[in-house]
């Protein structure tokens, strides 16, 4: 057969197919979205988003019971909004085998937090793999599939960023036929009510047990005999900066690190004089072996925070007397080292064109305290914009706006929740209808960028399209807010810069809690082809206030301002914010581009 | 060159960091690079990033050829393809001693920059040549513009890649051909060659 380089996503799609997987479904998040959009490509399948993580998996268990095998993916994070059905389905179990991959994000590349989701698999009691590059997490996906059904248990095949986002070769195999497994009514199993709940955690345990068993003897976790006195415990990606830095050195590799296995352990302890564990984020192999009664180090030396790489591995062996210093580099041997200048950062930052700018610009503007929420528009919050107060987690602008209100009437009338279509629709809803229920008189806005923009473009239920690619019913926003209780409701466009601020003002004055729905298409997504720009510098007197909109396609060069004519997308906000009338929209179909 | 490069021995290690700006199209060059090394049979393994960093803000695809290549992070490069001088600036302590800096002359001010908030350190290329004698500065913009399409800068500087990897010419050219699109292959072409050529 074919051998593919595919990213860890690309290769967890994969598996799921190749091992009659026919329900795949998620929500977008980084580092995990590639896996559901690489699925929906294949045939004799069916996939989709779903509003929220809990959905996602509440679908996916009603498939497994149903007797599919299904994939259910999403970040990390997502598996916080996953617990509910999570903690419960450990107990149900499964009928169709189901995988929960839940994709970590060691460094925060993309992510609020960087918890460290293997305590979910201990917490909610299920089994865990954790693959260490592309074809592995090919065959665990597979390998999960047969561990949920033998064992009855749904199982978490855990990534990180540098597992998801990585290509590595992999052997493709053919797909086994989809078996659809009987379902047979068994309320004891699938009921849980407390007399059923009792049975089934007695039932868990004594399918933990022979997990155990098996988590003695799976090649998964296997011991890799090598040279010198010192063992290495790893899993995930670390096992690959230890190969590459202690190459030789005995290692225990482990692919299942829940339950684990203590007899394993024990055996390769017996066989060496000192044990390091090398693990990014928190000591879970750690502690766990120390609770063996063995003499174990791995945060003393390898850091219990952000992303490991090759060098910090390095580093960390070296501190640990493993290995002898490495020289410091420099560049040119013998040349004198000249002092660098700094590197001025280059923070990620709003797109030309990007139909958030302005509410962000009019919101710094008019000093109001802003929830923010998840997404592209989270770059609002950040310098010369800075029109965003606060980002927590999904939805979680409108909770803490009406909080925030709740607890000091001065902010009546001056705060502003802030929060992206597709979040909204993921987890803002009730949000909004506790806004209402409870007497609260904030005003929401609602960017509607008709997509979920940060994670690539995914389709939602408003978009009109699923992961599928096929028409779907598109959810009318007004409409549905009017449905929760919202009397006031106003549509801007949010190019529009005194419409915003009119609308805004308009709003926080009014009673009662108040939706504003900016509504305008991802930059990316819908390209218009609006004239560049013009500055006329004879009318500039470079007061840099058109660089308070932080627009990538502005620079003051010299005296006056400069406008880059291929990333200028012409959205005029610029022309806009203009004191002068310098900055000039040429009409449609004007002169041609420069 | 760096010893390590300039063997014919097919397979030595190689190390390489593409450095850009979100947008930049260093995805696609790596890609094609891929495409051609795994046809030199060598092992591959690459590491990319995601999500809200292509927001306009520094990128790094990190690619490593090998026998047998474990880490997918690259502890020191070979050779950094720096898509935009700031970022060559930024990744140069990433290179081994004697390794090659290609860099494109190409400036993007970053937001805090355009905001007058930091400088934009000037003659950067000047300066990496300075530290990194294996420094090749092109202005790849101009040279795929010449070619017939702006787009095509990161297949200029794929070319200048490609010159010093120890890849047959004919493999890059069927790489090529796979990943770019059919109507787009004339000016990739030729942006490869200029590239190449430098």
């Amino acid at each position: 057969m074919t051998v593919e380089l595919l990213t860890g996503n690309e290769a967890i799609a994969r598996g799921a197919w190749e091992n009659g997987v026919t329900v795949g479904v998620g929500y977008p998040g980084t580092p995990s979205t590639e896996i559901l959009e690489n699925f929906a490509r294949y045939e004799g399948i069916h996939a989709e988003w779903a509003p929220n993580e809990k959905v996602a998996l509440e679908v996916g268990i009603g498939a497994s019971l149903a007797g599919a095998r299904v994939l259910v993916a999403m970040k990390h994070v997502g598996v916080n909004v996953a617990a509910d059905p999570l903690m419960t389905a450990a107990y149900t179990g499964v009928n169709g085998g189901l995988v929960l991959v839940s994709a970590d994000d060691p460094g925060m590349h993309s992510s609020q937090n960087e918890q460290d989701n293997r305590f979910f698999a201990r917490f909610a009691r299920i089994p865990m793999l954790e693959p260490a590059d592309s074809a592995e997490a090919r065959d665990m996906a597979g390998l999960a599939l047969e561990i949920s059904e033998q064992f009855d248990l749904p199982v978490m095949l855990r990534t990180t960023t540098r597992v998801a986002h990585s290509w590595s070769f992999v052997q493709l195999r053919e797909r086994v036929p989809a078996v659809l497994k009987e379902y047979r009514k068994d309320p004891q199993k699938w009921l849980m009510v407390p007399a059923y709940g009792r049975l089934r955690r007695r039932a868990l345990q004594e399918r933990l047990e022979k997990m155990q068993a098996y988590a003695e003897n799976t090649p998964v976790n296997r011991i890799l005999p090598g040279n010198g006195d010192v063992g290495v415990i790893t899993s995930g990606i670390s096992y690959q900066y230890v190969q590459e830095v202690l190459p030789g050195a005995p290692v225990l590799k482990l692919g299942l690190t829940f339950p684990l296995p203590a007899g394993l352990i024990r055996r390769f302890a017996a066989g060496v004089k000192r044990i390091l564990v090398v693990e990014e984020l928190d000591p879970y192999l750690e502690e766990y072996i120390r609770g063996l009664g063995l003499s174990v180090a791995g945060k003393e030396f390898f850091p219990a925070s952000g992303e490991f790489n090759p060098a910090l591995v390095r580093r960390g062996f070296a501190a640990a007397g493993v290995i002898a210093p490495a020289a410091p580099v420099t560049q040119t041997a013998g040349a004198p080292e000249e002092a660098l200048p700094a590197a001025p950062g280059r923070p990620p930052v709003l797109c030309p064109g990007c139909p958030h700018r302005g509410v962000f610009y009019t919101l710094h503007k008019l000093k109001l305290l802003v929830t923010g929420d998840i997404g592209c528009y989270t770059l609002g919050g950040l310098p010369p914009l800075a029109g965003m107060d606060s980002c927590v987690c999904m939805g979680a602008s409108i909770g803490m706006a009406h909080g925030a209100e709740m607890a000091d009437e001065q902010r009546r009338g001056r705060t502003v929740a802030v929060i992206g279509d597709s979040t909204f629709l993921h987890s803002g809803i009730t949000g909004l209808l506790n806004m209402v229920y409870n007497g609260g008189n904030g005003v929401v806005l609602i960017l509607d960028n008709r997509t979920t923009a940060m994670t690539g473009h995914q389709d939602h239920p408003a978009t009109g399209k699923n992961l599928m690619g096929q028409p779907a019913p598109a959810v009318d926003l007004e409409m549905l807010v009017r449905a929760l209780g919202v009397g006031r409701v106003a549509v801007v466009d949010p190019l529009d810069l005194a419409a915003v601020t009119e609308t805004i003002n308009t709003e926080l004055a009014a009673a009662g809690p108040s939706v504003i729905i900016a509504r305008r298409p991802c930059a990316l997504l819908k390209k218009e082809s609006r004239p560049p720009v013009q500055v006329d510098t004879a009318v500039c007197t470079g007061c840099k206030s058109c660089l308070q909109l932080s627009c990538p396609a502005i620079a003051v060069a010299g005296k006056t301002a400069a406008v880059d004519p291929v990333a200028c997308t012409g959205c005029g906000l610029c022309v806009q914010v203009c004191k002068f009338g310098a900055l000039k929209t040429r009409p449609e179909g004007g002169e041609a581009d420069a | 060159m760096p010893e390590a490069l300039a063997k014919e021995t097919v397979l030595a290690p190689v190390d390489i960091l593409l450095v850009g700006v979100g947008g930049q199209g260093t995805i696609l060059a790596t890609k094609v690079l891929a495409r051609a090394a795994r046809a030199a049979g060598y092992d591959i393994k690459v590491s990319e990033i995601h999500g809200m960093a292509q927001r306009g803000g520094s990128v790094v695809t990190q690619v490593r050829l090998g026998e047998k290549v474990h880490s997918p992070l690259v502890e020191a490069a070979d050779v950094i393809v720096a898509f935009e001088q700031l970022e060559g600036l930024r990744w140069l302590s990433g290179l081994k001693p004697g390794g090659v800096m290609i860099v494109n002359s190409q400036i993007i001010f970053p937001v805090p920059v355009l905001a007058g908030a930091a400088q934009y350190p000037a003659d950067i290329p000047d300066l990496l040549a300075r530290r990194a004698p294996g420094t090749v500065v092109l202005d790849a913009l101009q040279t795929a513009l010449q070619c017939g399409n702006a787009k095509a800068a990161n297949v200029v500087l794929l070319g200048a890649l490609a010159r010093r990897l120890p890849i047959p010419a004919e493999l890059w050219a069927d790489a090529l051909a796979a990943v770019v699109p059919a109507r787009f292959l004339a000016v990739n072409r030729a942006a490869f060659q200029a590239g190449y050529n430098k």
